[in-house]
């Protein structure tokens, strides 16, 4: 209209196309935003700024501190018997422990098991989606899913979304037709099959520990042992690891919960044990 | 010119104090009633606790904007669950929706640390307590916004019995929590400079949701 072309306005979605390059329009948020994602996920994304950038920009010193619950120590090894998985329970906000008893491990059926590092949000969501993606293979075709196709359901979920600044490293777990499953999977997309894995900021003790300690022939409560020790000796050290130690056993018939034991109790135990070493 | 600023500087928050607990067959979420900006208070009769449905009662603290747009989607998401299910919804349901709304935003967050308090299907109290992008937990209690830092050891002294040793685990009784909470508060009131002026308490048993106003140092 010609008053349009004399008082310079310009239309929502011509100003959207200047901010942002064509294929990114639908990205950003219109003005009737609540449409509640009801029916479909949608993400709001701040409009004319890259969300990672965003986001770390929030965190800034002057600018709004926006914590989320982060850091841990997780591991998990196959062995004779199946897969032993140990995960600590503390999650810190920045400098604030937001929990003592969060809990690190989602089951997401009766024989698969997934773990949570990183970001509690991203973590939390993403692994009750691939809980829904699970049931529903499982209904439409009549078997259950295997570990690996599960983990690859998880690592394209995150490779969607690349490079935006999510922060997860799970380890997704179980007993399917191949015997039992082990798979590394974090937000890079990363997915690798493996015996052992250990992540989170206190993994590298975790590693130390059960890497001195393991053997594929171990009896079960050897390996019990061994993931206690595995969590209880990296939350000793690492400050963002602590509370107790959630250990579950992947067997054939399903996953069943081993202990739930306080880390400073063991901590007290062991070093009992080495002084007593020590001392004869 | 540049249309949108590439920071969060333009948000500004009013941070506040929010607390609940949970019982055996009650739950108790509490909020001072302070909102300011900076070194100013905008009012002192801005209580923080809203209801969501009989049995729910929603805490929120951080940008206050945020808070009001937020109650406002899960009041909305509420009448949708009521007009498509025929029923009410469940705390725990309200939490899990909660946080998929939170996380919906995870590129863009909502500046809110929300708890939620109410009594779960069977009857029990439950609180559940969520950082701004939607993770979240279920807790016996729990101590959100500018003071928590200061309450949250409090009450794992003083309902979580941490720290104390040779001493009985007694189960909380709805009058001794609602006498911690307030003392707790007054506490908090005394050393934060964001939390004082009145306290607002909702007591949430089965027979529905009771609301007390304690003033607390306007100073």
């Amino acid at each position: 209209m010609a008053i349009f072309d004399v008082s310079g306005y310009k239309k929502y979605c011509e100003l959207r196309e200047q901010i942002l390059p064509a294929g990114l329009t639908h990205l950003v948020d219109r003005t009737n935003h609540y449409n509640f994602g009801t029916k479909t996920q949608e993400f709001a994304v701040p409009p004319g700024v890259d969300p990672s950038g965003f986001l770390k920009s929030c965190n800034h010193d002057g600018g709004v501190c926006i914590e989320m619950n982060h850091g841990t120590t997780t591991l998990a090894f196959k062995f004779k018997h199946g897969v032993i998985v140990a995960v600590d329970s503390r999650a810190s906000a920045g400098n604030y422990l937001a929990s003592k008893d969060a809990n690190k491990v989602i089951e997401i059926n009766s024989y698969l098991l997934g773990t949570m590092s990183g970001s509690a949000a991203d973590c939390q969501h993403w692994e009750r989606l691939l809980a829904k993606e699970c049931r529903l293979y499982r209904l439409r075709n009549n078997h259950r899913i295997s570990v690996a196709a599960a983990s690859k359901l998880l690592s394209n979920m995150m490779l969607g979304y690349r490079g935006m600044g999510l922060s997860m490293g799970s380890m997704i777990c179980g007993w399917d037709k191949q015997g039992p499953g082990l798979y590394y999977v974090d937000d890079n997309g990363t997915r690798l099959s493996g015996r052992m894995f250990s992540t989170g900021c206190g993994n590298s003790y975790a590693y130390g520990v059960v890497d001195s300690g393991y053997r594929e022939d171990m009896t079960v409560e050897e390996a019990y042992e061994l993931g206690r020790r595995g969590i209880t000796h990296a939350t000793h050290r690492d400050a963002y690891s602590g509370g107790v130690v959630n250990m579950y056993h992947m067997r054939e018939d399903g996953w069943i919960k081993v202990c739930k034991d306080d880390v400073s109790e063991l901590i007290h135990r062991y070093r009992k044990g080495i002084a007593s070493l020590i001392s004869v | 010119g540049q249309l949108y600023r590439n920071k969060l500087t333009s948000v500004v928050y009013f941070l506040r104090t929010v607390l609940a607990v949970a019982g055996e067959d009650f739950a108790i979420v509490a909020s001072d009633t302070r909102l300011s900006e900076g070194y100013s208070i905008h009012s002192r009769d801005s209580p923080k606790c809203y209801k969501l449905t009989d049995t729910t009662v929603i805490g929120c603290s951080g940008f206050h904007g945020d808070c009001l747009t937020l109650t406002k989607i899960i009041d909305a998401r509420l009448k949708m669950y009521k007009h498509s299910n025929n029923k009410t919804m469940t705390s725990g349901a309200i939490a899990a929706m909660l946080s998929t709304i939170l996380y919906s935003r995870r590129f863009f967050p909502y500046y809110v640390y929300n708890i939620i308090g109410g009594l779960d299907e069977e009857g029990k109290g439950a609180v559940y307590s969520f950082d701004p992008v939607g993770s979240y937990q279920r807790d016996t209690y729990k101590a959100g916004g500018s003071a928590s830092a200061m309450l949250q050891p409090l009450l794992d002294n003083q309902i979580g019995f941490k720290n104390m040793e040779g001493v009985e685990h007694v189960p909380l009784t709805k009058d001794k929590a609602v006498q911690l909470v307030k003392d707790v508060f007054i506490s908090a009131a005394e050393r934060d400079v964001y939390t004082g002026d009145a306290l607002r308490v909702c007591v949430i048993t089965k027979e529905g949701i009771n609301e007390e106003t304690i003033p607390l140092r306007k100073d």
